[in-house]
């Protein structure tokens, strides 16, 4: 089974950003990071994606998770 | 059946259910997630044990310290009201239906919304309830400030270090601490519109800008804007339980000392109740009262 690509924007004080991280991390799935704060043009790219701009946006593979929805997260990673 | 339901997963549910399994009761907790409002809360410096800790490790001891306990959890799914039942109280997921013979409502509080045109239909996109998460998203751009106490003083001096601009948009004078009304005089790239109403927002895809009206002079003006953040105050979740028990005229879940609600069996804990002060500590000693007193209750049921 090929691995998922996570990509993660986030903001440096944003708390859901980090519950979706440590939900990572605690599931061993490697993911990249992007700070929209500091990035402008990946904050660009995280509203044209996800034609919104909140964060966290969660991208596995080329699916969209707009905020750490767990149910859905769980149900892409397989798990 | 359960002895026990505990809703809400917010520091007065969570310490409402280290009681509840400590007193060896069969216990189910059912929440949307775990942490409530401290999910929107970066720095907490006034929880004891603690001189700071950041809102997302406080959850991450909370799951850690529940996990031990050999109870029921269902997280993710939303109570959408709780009824009485043979023996007890029933709770209404959108995905399963519970019954108890007691039941704990710690649901918390929400953003109270505006209600204008333009808002539900642009949240997320521009509109948000969160400066904390969201505002280094807007760095560069102009962005509004709609509120007058100290949630909006505390975006706007936030804001006003990485946004082009901000308005910030008060209906009536500004209610917040005087330390924050007066730190908001050094900012140079700030309006404040006080006694002003917000009508619409405007956008097609993303927040384009927002019509305000002058309250005294009854004009109307437009701002371009690309975010607002609505910090307006909060709602209690209590809507679940509107037709059960009593609801002050705030919506808040009338409570006793005791945690008791106006109905047997049925207890209230933390900011959905009418406790007069609302902060992560009290919530936290409300749970385990209110888990406590349903312990009591559960004994004198079957004496």
């Amino acid at each position: 089974m090929a691995d998922k690509k996570v990509v993660i924007y986030t903001t440096p004080t944003c708390p859901w950003c980090h519950r979706a991280k440590e939900y990572l991390s605690k599931k061993g799935i490697p993911y990249t990071e992007y700070n929209v704060a500091a990035d402008r043009e990946k904050a660009k790219e995280m509203i044209d994606k996800s034609k919104q701009m909140g964060v966290p946006v969660i991208m596995v593979d080329n699916e969209i998770v707009v905020g750490f929805n767990q149910p859905k997260l769980d149900s892409l990673l397989g798990s | 059946m359960y002895e026990l339901m505990i809703i809400g997963g917010g520091p007065s549910g969570i310490a409402a259910t280290v009681y509840a399994a400590r007193k060896r009761l069969k216990t189910v907790l059912i929440s949307a997630n775990i942490g409530g409002q401290i999910n929107n809360t970066w720095g907490i410096e006034n929880y004891l044990g603690y001189q700071f800790i950041e809102g997302p490790e406080l959850i991450s001891k909370f799951e850690s310290q529940i996990s031990q306990f050999p109870i029921d959890q269902r997280i993710g799914e939303k109570v959408s009201r709780v009824v009485k039942a043979q023996d007890g109280f029933e709770a209404v997921t959108e995905s399963g239906r519970y019954q108890a013979q007691a039941v704990i409502i710690a649901t918390g509080k929400s953003p109270r919304k505006l209600n204008v045109p333009g808002e539900t239909e642009l949240t997320g996109r521009g509109v948000t309830y969160c400066a904390i998460c969201d505002g280094p998203v807007f760095a560069g751009r102009k962005v509004a400030v709609i509120g007058g106490g100290n949630s909006a003083l505390e975006a706007t001096l936030d804001m006003v270090k990485i946004a082009e601009h901000v308005s910030l948009v008060s209906l009536t004078d500004l209610t917040g601490d005087p330390v924050l009304i007066e730190r908001l005089a050094d900012a140079k790239n700030l309006t404040v519109y006080k006694q002003h109403q917000t009508l619409a927002i405007k956008g097609k895809d993303l927040v384009e800008g927002i019509t305000l009206k002058d309250l005294k002079s009854g004009k109307e003006k437009a701002l371009d804007v690309a975010g607002v953040f609505i910090e307006i105050g909060l709602v209690p979740n209590s809507a679940l339980v509107k037709d059960l028990v009593k609801l002050n005229e705030h919506g808040e879940i009338i409570v006793s000392c005791a945690c008791e609600t106006s109905f047997p069996g049925v207890y209230a804990a933390g900011d959905v109740t009418n406790i007069p002060e609302k902060q992560i500590i009290i919530a936290a000693g409300e749970g385990a009262k209110a888990a406590l007193q349903a312990h009591r209750y559960l004994r004198r049921l079957t004496a």
